[in-house]
């Protein structure tokens, strides 16, 4: 078989043609997915491309350290109806404080700073970039989305807690029990869980869309949390970051964590 | 045949037993019993017309749920141009809070019992 001079050029000359065709369709195309992501969501949603969190700890150990604040907690769990059953079995968490030597044991060694080993730190999902939890999921409930955010379909939770094994930080929690009659004050705009489903932080993704903060971040009194869009140059969170020394819990897993926590 | 008339006899007065109920619900007019699903809303239309609401509300909850949850995209057109929410306490309940009265009436009859009730909260009613 052979190509003679002049098919080869006809061959590679409509293969660079094609090239270039898709680059101009794809852009069409992805430029269209942005503008119709922001079309079809509510009016005033919050819209991002990688939402992230900063802790700024030093604020937040702080106010722990004088009062016990749990302010974080209280509002995330009420708003989005979070079982408490009273022992540490069962527990179900969204948002809550680890010591420093839990949070981050790659860091922590005998000679730690004073005041660091015990200080509470204040930990969540990650939202991780590489998420083990979705990609041992066996029926995709949980997944990640566009804009980062590591999403649960409840509806398809068949409660097999793969996802809790994978998760390094132990974010996820498992309703071992019926929650309802454990939450103090139910909330109708949110749903509850039922026996058998695995839960956790979910960004307040619900709330992005009604253009509201997360839960966790307004009821921060000290401004300890701070939540934004990394892609967005002009962001807080990337002014922060770019301005102090931030660290994250167990970078040297790959997940990519993005929470990150100015010590 | 030995008392043929006897149990020929037998048989019909059998029969009519077995099947009263039946000849009592075509007597009492009770035969086309339907359910009455009680609409209270003070809107005129539904989300999509009436029949088909009947036959395709829990087609359209599963996609409404998929599009919320696994999509992002909250915004439901509507075919004649209204926009709705698209959400179950908020939007379908808001407009049929008599949960009782409505949604169960034709589930209790049809014996289906939708399961989203362990998580969706539902619509508070005066008793
Ligand atoms: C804007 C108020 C409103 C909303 C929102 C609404 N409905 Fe309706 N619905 C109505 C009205 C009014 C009717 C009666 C329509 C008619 O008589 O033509 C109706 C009829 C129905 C019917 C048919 C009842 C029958 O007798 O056959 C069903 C089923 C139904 N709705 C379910 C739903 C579900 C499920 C949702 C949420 C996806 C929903 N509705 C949202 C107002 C509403
Ligand atoms: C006109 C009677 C009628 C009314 C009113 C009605 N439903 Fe239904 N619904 C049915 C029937 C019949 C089925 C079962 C259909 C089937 O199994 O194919 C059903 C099934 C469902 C399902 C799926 C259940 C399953 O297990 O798959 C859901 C969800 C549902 N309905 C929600 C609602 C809600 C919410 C309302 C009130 C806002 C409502 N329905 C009002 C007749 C009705
Ligand atoms: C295991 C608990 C659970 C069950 C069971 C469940 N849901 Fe949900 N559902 C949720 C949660 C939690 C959300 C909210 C997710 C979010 O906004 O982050 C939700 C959201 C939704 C939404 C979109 C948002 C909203 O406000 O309604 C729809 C529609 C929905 N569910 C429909 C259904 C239907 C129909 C059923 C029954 C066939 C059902 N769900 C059963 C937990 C559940």
């Amino acid at each position: 078989m052979g190509v003679n001079r002049r098919d080869f050029l006809k061959i590679t000359g409509l293969g660079a043609l094609a090239g270039a065709g898709s680059k101009v369709a794809a852009d069409l195309v992805f430029k269209d997915q942005a503008e119709a992501r922001e079309a079809r969501s509510n009016k005033g949603a919050f819209v991002g491309k990688r939402w992230a969190m900063v802790v700024d700890t030093k604020k937040c150990i702080e106010k722990v350290e004088k009062d016990g604040c749990r302010d974080c907690a209280i509002a995330c769990h009420t708003v989005h109806n979070v079982p408490d059953f009273g022992n540490p079995k069962d527990e179900i968490k969204w948002i809550w404080q680890e010591p420093y030597e839990h949070a981050f044991p790659n860091q922590h060694h005998p000679y730690t700073a004073e005041g660091l080993e015990g200080a509470p730190f204040v930990v969540f999902c990650n939202h991780c970039d590489n998420p083990p939890c979705v990609r041992v999921c066996p029926t995709k409930a949980t997944f990640k989305r566009e804009d980062g955010i590591v999403m649960m379909d409840f509806h398809r939770c068949i409660g097999c807690r793969f996802c809790m094994a994978a998760c390094p930080y132990g974010s996820r929690s498992f309703n071992w029990r019926n929650p309802r009659p454990f939450i103090q004050n139910i909330q109708e705009n949110f749903p509850t869980r039922m026996r058998g489903v695995v839960e956790k932080c979910l960004f307040c993704e619900e709330r992005l869309a009604e253009g509201l903060s997360p839960a966790c971040v307004e009821a921060c009194k000290v401004k300890a949390l701070i939540f934004g869009d990394l892609e967005d140059p002009d962001s807080e969170v990337r002014e922060i970051l770019h301005t102090h020394r931030s660290i994250q819990r167990k970078p040297g897993l790959g997940t990519m964590p993005q929470i990150y926590y100015i010590v | 045949m030995y008392d043929g008339g006897k149990i020929v006899a037998g048989l019909v007065v059998f029969l009519a037993v077995v099947t009263s109920p039946i000849w009592y619900n075509v007597v009492a007019g009770k035969a086309e019993y339907r359910p009455d699903p009680k609409i209270v809303s003070q809107e005129k239309q539904c989300v999509a017309p009436k029949a088909w609401m009947t036959a395709m509300h829990m087609t359209l909850l599963n996609s409404w749920r998929d599009s919320v949850v696994r999509e992002d995209n909250r915004v439901y057109v509507a075919a004649n141009g209204k926009t709705y929410n698209m959400s179950l306490s908020k939007t379908c309940m808001q407009c049929h809070p008599n949960k009782s009265e409505f949604c169960d009436r034709c589930h209790n009859y049809a014996s289906v019992n939708p399961y989203c009730w362990d998580c969706h909260v539902e619509p508070k009613e005066k008793k």
